[in-house]
């Protein structure tokens, strides 16, 4: 089955992308899922749905992407390699391509150490950039890592993580070319809270033309309070938030927090979009799904303005500040 | 995510594999990074020695027509690389391209780099005390002009091959393509020749 992308239309277009994560419930009711999406129909390209996230049991990726495709919203189903061996994640991939999921976000994933298994086996047989490797290779070429041919091929847009802020930060930007020269299409980062930094990375990213081959995706949040900032700050792996961040949530009444935490998200998103060679944003808010909206609104990336130009109109001019008017709506109730 | 719920980082290292400050010689044990004993520059003059060559090749044929001989020529592999590098005998040496660290000590056993999760002091995610063997790679690649080497696309290795002698397996030709430059426009991610299950 042949699934058309939203996202790839709206990666096609050169106007702002939006994608959200959604993460499914534990627990056996398909309506946890239905009451996160629906909100945010219209808002947004397409919501990512993840793959046990941060290594915890939860509704599995594809039984989440398909309850979103049934509510009119287009899943970006992630994949880790934590916990299937080639075998396992060639299937579930063609299984998702079989079932019209129309995108796929390809990951190692976190290590069980962190989630609510510690004691399970770690499976890793290959790792990130082989699995988006083995996508492109069975899209592309119509070939099983074995060579046995797929009949007809998938036709996922295929897309990756990447850390911009994690040592060796001289070495990330170097890391996403192998993942495009591997197969990747775009590219959703960790949390951006340090602007500077982003923006380096993106120079590098820049520098090798990467920005042309592989769309991306700033990866942003609202931290809504002192005690998520520090949950954050010691449980994400890889996570960097300068004290700026934590001196303005603290610098705010205590029933200001959560809204000074979504003002900041907003500015955040404008500010990416301000450097040439984003493509779009991707908003995580894990347990505020539904404040996504308000987050984007006052990003100015309200959804009747999703076909309009982007919010930034810089004075320097680069690809980022050059958006026009892309084809089609971003509703895709069907 | 839920808050409190992260067992303790002690948890479950279950004395396997010692100290986590010291190398890991159980290889039984669950991966963890290990620092090399030796420096580059000095494995990158060693590597030159080995290269392959028609004694090696007889060598290596030597080896294999006999399983004692093949036996004991692993062990001495296993004992001396578990020393210097934690080796823990995947039969598909990557070394050369990784600065000398070996990537198959990484709790990910990760081929291609480092992951998202290194701490900012250079931690590894999995044994915060212990530094990322990736970051480690970088920078024995970096101190020696060889940075290009991490940008190669390494390929899924054939888990047939552990336990095998790497060493036998470079010199026999099969380790040819266990990586790809991959600057074209669609490198192959097949490898011609699987490494393993042929003796």
């Amino acid at each position: 089955m042949t699934a058309t992308s939203a996202l790839r239309r709206s990666l096609e277009s050169a106007r702002t992308a939006v994608t959200a994560e959604v993460g499914p419930p534990r627990g056996a009711d398909p309506e946890a899922v239905r009451r996160k999406v629906e909100p945010l129909r219209g808002w947004l390209d397409a919501v990512n749905i993840p793959d046990g996230q941060s290594a915890h049991v939860r509704m599995s990726n594809w039984a989440g992407s398909l309850i979103a495709l049934a509510a009119g919203v287009e899943p970006v189903m992630q994949v880790t390699c934590r916990d299937r061996n080639r075998i396992a994640l060639q299937s579930d991939l063609m299984s998702a391509a079989a079932l019209g999921i129309p995108n796929v976000v390809l990951m190692t994933g976190d290590h069980p150490r962190f989630g609510d298994h510690p004691d399970a086996k770690p499976v890793f047989d290959i790792d990130g950039v082989q699995l988006v490797w083995t996508a492109r290779t069975m899209r592309d070429e119509g070939r099983l890592l074995s060579g046995r041919r797929l009949d007809p091929p998938p036709s996922w847009l295929i897309g990756a993580v990447e850390n911009p802020f994690a040592p060796p930060v001289r070495f990330r930007a170097a890391r996403l070319g192998k993942k495009a020269a591997a197969g990747a299409e775009f590219v959703q980062t960790q949390f951006v809270f340090d602007i500077p930094a982003f923006a380096r990375w993106m120079s590098d990213v820049r520098d090798s033309g990467l920005d042309q081959r592989c769309k991306i995706l700033a990866g942003v949040g609202p931290i809504r309070s002192l005690r998520a900032l520090e949950f954050m700050r010691s449980n994400i792996p890889g996570l960097w938030i300068p004290d700026e961040i934590g001196r303005r949530l603290r610098g705010v009444p205590a029933d200001r927090v959560a809204d000074e935490g979504m003002t900041m998200c907003a500015e955040i998103i404008q500010q990416v979009l301000r450097i040439p060679g984003v493509s779009g944003v991707h908003v995580m808010a894990p347990g505020f799904e539904q404040g996504i909206p308000e987050v984007l609104a006052r990003a100015g990336l309200a959804r009747a303005a999703r076909d309009r130009p982007g919010p930034a109109e810089p004075a320097a001019a680069g690809t980022a500040s050059t958006r026009v008017t892309g084809a089609g709506g971003s509703d895709h109730a069907d | 995510m839920t808050v409190g719920q992260r067992p303790a980082v002690t948890a479950d290292r279950g004395g396997t594999a010692g100290h986590p400050g010291r190398r890991a010689r159980n290889i039984a044990a669950r991966p963890r990074p290990v620092r090399p004993r030796l420096p580059a520059w000095l494995l990158y003059r060693i590597q030159r020695g080995l290269a392959p060559n028609a004694f090696y090749r007889r060598l290596a044929e030597w080896l294999e027509r006999s399983p004692a001989r093949y036996r004991i020529f692993a062990a001495t592999e296993k004992a001396v690389k578990n020393e210097i590098f934690g080796c823990r005998m995947c039969g598909q040496c990557t070394l050369p391209v990784t600065g000398y660290a070996c990537p198959m000590t990484c709790p990910k056993q990760l081929r291609n780099g480092p992951c998202g999760g290194v701490g900012s002091d250079g931690s590894c995610e999995v044994y915060p005390d212990l530094r990322c063997v990736w970051l480690v790679a970088c920078e024995r690649a970096e101190g020696r002009g060889r940075i290009a080497d991490l940008h190669l696309l390494q390929r899924p290795i054939d888990h047939r091959g552990w336990g095998q002698s790497s060493w036998v397996n470079y010199w026999a030709g099969r380790d040819e393509d266990l990586w790809t430059a991959g600057d074209g426009p669609a490198p192959a991610i097949a490898r011609r020749a699987p490494a393993a299950g042929r003796r």
